[in-house]
């Protein structure tokens, strides 16, 4: 088994550290289109490339489409591929994140989670990546720059597994993490290129009948996008849904074959718990928010409050046994989302949660709270505040509004 | 760019196997599989083929079967071009790290007029300036014919398609062939040229040497669709000798901006008295019929006077350069 | 036809498993190609000009065979043919 190695502390906003991580994985191709907040990203490994400090082909498209196909071609090239998008950048790339997922080509992306248009904003919410739920990709939400780090190494190694081979997307909340310095330890690279590896290619049966490694290769043709009629593309289909259910066990063995090199894991890959096993009240939440929480928390339980956090790290494939088990026996629930699903019943994460908690007999009292849209700020104070309002719900098993907006001006 | 004039003959064409294969769905008579089936005998080595979704990408991989003998990805209609770069810019890579052990990859990235002028324009425009190795063609049938015969800004005027159906009020496309070709050409690229089919020889040259650029290179070929123009199947490569000798498609080559009309156009170029009038080509095309009445003489004497026109823009081109 | 798969028999992303001379299209056709050997010059732009890779030429032979397993009946190779040697009848008359 591998052994801790030694590290280097760095001060990296999230953007860098997804850089440096990225210029630790011996990528061989990045395409990618600037926008904020991801810009710096891509800034950061443009000197990499200019100062020599990598062999990766880093290609400056004219559109985060033409980025998110060339990283498709050149991962059905057999290449390890990258990118970085947000917002308007993500969502043009729409078409592409199904393509690129239905081709099975393990890229992966940096998501610097940003507020959609209109009216424009450039601040951080998770419209943008919760648009693209079903895009069958893998969604991961960090929550600090370090789990940035962490999270882009790990991508690689998940979405790259055989039995995975679907593209993976790492969400860092925009401005909150993507532009804040933290203190980030640092693998040696080669322990890094050691723990990842060369990218391993799934075999496929072609129409030369010959099982070969599956690439674009003259001495091994193959037709990669073909047409799929009603005879055929439903199997395909069933057969992404495996990938995804692969992808839940290897990211909890990645998480934890990472936690032995590095240090550090993050809950059990899949859902990060903190103090939920007395809990009486707990909030679920994506991303940043969930360190705020964690604090808060530390202090609900000196004033005697058996209150606990979940924070949702891999919401795609979602984690649904792992969620129900860490919620069940909790009285009261608040979700955040931070995000809307116009004319629905609440956020995305609420969704999922509520629809996952159904099956349990006695199940919890859930709300939700849809907060922090366009990068409206949250304060520690309003937290509380929704501790003590699950506290309430929770002591009079009454709840009276589901679905609320924390922070708006009525 | 070698200057090695290629010699094609049709013995040394007709030994080569087909890398596209028979058992396509395309149309009986269809242009563009016919150019497709020819340009990948020019090809010169290990090759990868990208194809803009369309017509020749449908009729080509109805899973499980495939018609491609090469490498060959598809990914969506708008990105031929990006698909190309990213291919690219895997293999230079890879290369670098020993893990290709071709010495050279061509890249051969095909689309429709649509995939081209229209909806993929931008990334082949962005491929081009970023300077990727790769040849794109451009097969052109004049109309989105795989949705069902719909205008593109590739469609001639006059003609008439589900879009721009011939009225009683308009009769049919208004608006002018987009000029693609000028449009590449200004991009600074080392190679761009026109060819059509019937003239296979001056087509697969051109191929040959739009691979041999070390760089992007630019190739419009004229592909007639029967069942969008309305045509007899039959007649598919007279039209595409008609396109020519009407100069309503004159083929021609550009070598780092330097026009040379190929040898068909060049002898309408010598002898004007040789070049047809348009109504020769239009003639038997079932998308100009209503062209053929005293309220719409007007549109034929249009098209007459910009081929003209166009024409003899070109001549003055090709004298400048 | 052979029996259609299951998710866990064919490989990912539609990757195919066949070629497509496998697909006969020969039965599409409503005109075939009838040869008049005497006028055939074995000039081979029947050969060139067909979509379908239909007429082969045959270096053993010195001649060209037509494959009515894929020829579509277009009337390409008869509307092309410098010697008029090729002629298009309706199948089975």
């Amino acid at each position: 088994m591998e052994k801790q190695v030694k590290q280097e502390t760095m001060a990296l906003n999230g953007d860098e550290a997804v850089a440096f991580a990225v210029k630790q994985c011996d990528v061989d191709v990045v395409a990618a289109y600037p926008i904020t907040p991801q810009t710096i990203i891509v800034e950061k490994f443009s000197e990499y490339v200019a100062n020599g400090e990598v062999q990766t082909e880093f290609v400056c498209t004219e559109s985060e489409h033409s980025a998110m196909t060339a990283c498709l071609a050149a991962s059905a090239t057999g290449a390890r591929t990258f990118t970085a998008s947000a917002s308007a950048g993500l969502a043009l790339m729409h078409e592409m994140l199904f393509v690129t997922s239905g081709s099975r080509a393990p890229v992966v992306m940096a998501v610097a989670n940003r507020a959609l248009s209109s009216p424009l904003n450039i601040h951080g919410d998770h419209s943008d990546s919760m648009a693209e739920r079903d895009s069958g990709w893998i969604h991961i939400y960090v929550e600090n720059a370090q789990e940035a780090y962490d999270s882009i190494i790990q991508a690689f190694k998940i979405a790259e597994d055989v039995g995975v081979s679907l593209p993976i997307i790492v969400g860092l909340d925009g401005f909150t993490i993507s532009h804040t310095l933290e203190r980030v330890d640092v693998l040696p690279e080669d322990a890094v290129k050691q723990y990842i590896g060369e990218r391993q290619l799934p075999n496929v049966l072609t129409h030369e009948g010959k099982t070969v490694p599956f690439k674009l290769d003259p001495d091994n043709p193959m037709t990669m996008g073909p047409n799929a009629l009603q005879n055929y593309y439903f199997e395909f289909k069933r057969q992404q849904e495996e990938g995804m259910k692969n992808a839940l066990k290897k990211i909890q063995e990645v998480n934890s074959e990472y936690a032995k090199i590095s240090g550090r894991s993050y809950g059990n890959g899949l859902v990060d718990a903190y103090q939920l096993e007395d809990a009486e009240v707990a909030i679920v939440c994506i991303g940043s928010t969930a360190g705020t929480l964690k604090v808060i928390v530390d202090q609900l339980r000196q004033e005697g409050v058996k209150a606990g956090v979940l924070r949702l790290r891999t919401f795609r494939p979602l984690p649904v046994e792992e969620l129900r088990n860490a919620l069940k026996n909790v009285k009261a629930i608040a979700v955040m989302d931070k995000s809307m699903s116009f004319g629905g019943f609440g956020g995305p994460v609420f969704n999922e949660v509520r629809h996952v908690l159904y099956d349990v007999k006695e199940h919890p009292l859930i709300v939700n709270y849809i907060f922090g849209l366009g990068g409206r700020d949250t304060s520690p104070r309003n937290l509380r505040r929704i501790f003590e309002d699950i506290v309430q719900i929770a002591k009079t098993g009454h709840v009276e509004t589901q679905v609320q907006y924390y922070g708006l001006r009525e | 760019m070698t200057t090695q004039e290629w010699k094609f003959t049709a013995k040394d064409i007709a030994s080569k196997p087909d890398l596209f294969l028979s058992g396509h769905r395309a149309c009986a008579g269809c242009g563009p599989a016919a150019m497709l089936r020819l340009i990948m005998k020019a090809t010169r080595g290990p090759t990868i083929v990208t194809q803009a979704t369309g017509c020749m990408e449908i009729v080509g991989s109805v899973y499980p079967y495939t018609s491609w003998a090469l490498p060959w990805l598809h990914t969506a209609f708008e990105n031929a071009a990006a698909n190309a770069s990213g291919i690219d810019a895997a293999l230079k890579a890879m290369r670098k790290k020993g893990k290709v052990k071709q010495e050279h990859i061509d890249i051969i990235a095909l689309a429709g007029d649509g995939g081209t002028c229209d909806i993929g324009l931008q990334a082949l425009s962005g491929a081009v300036e970023r300077g990727h190795d790769f040849l794109f063609i451009l097969y052109d049938n004049e109309g989105y014919m795989n949705t069902g015969i719909q205008r593109s800004s590739a469609t001639p005027t006059g003609a008439a398609t589900t879009t721009t159906p011939a009225g009683s009020v308009i009769p049919g496309k208004l608006e002018k062939k987009k000029p693609i070709t000028e449009i590449m050409l200004a991009h600074d690229m080392e190679y761009v040229a026109t060819a059509t089919p019937y003239y296979w020889k001056d087509m697969l040259t051109k191929v040959r040497k739009g691979l041999e650029v070390n760089g992007p290179a630019f190739l419009h070929i004229f592909a007639p669709c029967p069942r969008g123009w309305r045509c007899e199947p039959g007649k598919t490569m007279e039209y595409s000798k008609l396109a020519v000798e009407s100069c309503v498609f004159p083929i021609w080559e550009a070598v780092n901006g330097k026009r040379q009309l190929s040898t068909p156009s060049k002898l309408i170029a010598l002898a004007p008295q040789k070049k047809k009038p348009v109504k020769d080509y239009l003639a038997g095309q079932g998308r100009f019929r209503h062209l053929y009445t005293p309220q719409n003489k007007h549109v034929l004497d249009e098209m007459q006077r910009f081929t003209d026109e166009r024409w003899e823009r070109l001549l003055q081109k090709c004298e400048s350069a | 036809m052979s029996r259609e798969k299951s998710w866990k028999e064919i490989s990912i992303a539609g990757v195919c498993s066949k070629s497509s001379v496998g697909f006969m299209t020969g039965d599409w056709k409503t005109y075939t190609p009838i040869r008049d050997l005497a006028k055939c010059t074995k000039c081979l732009t029947c050969v060139m000009f067909c979509p379908e890779g239909a007429i082969k030429w045959r270096p053993e032979m010195g001649d060209i065979e037509f494959d009515f397993s894929f020829c579509k009946g277009c009337g390409i190779c008869a509307n092309e043919c410098p010697t008029k040697a090729i002629t298009m009848k309706i199948e089975g008359e």
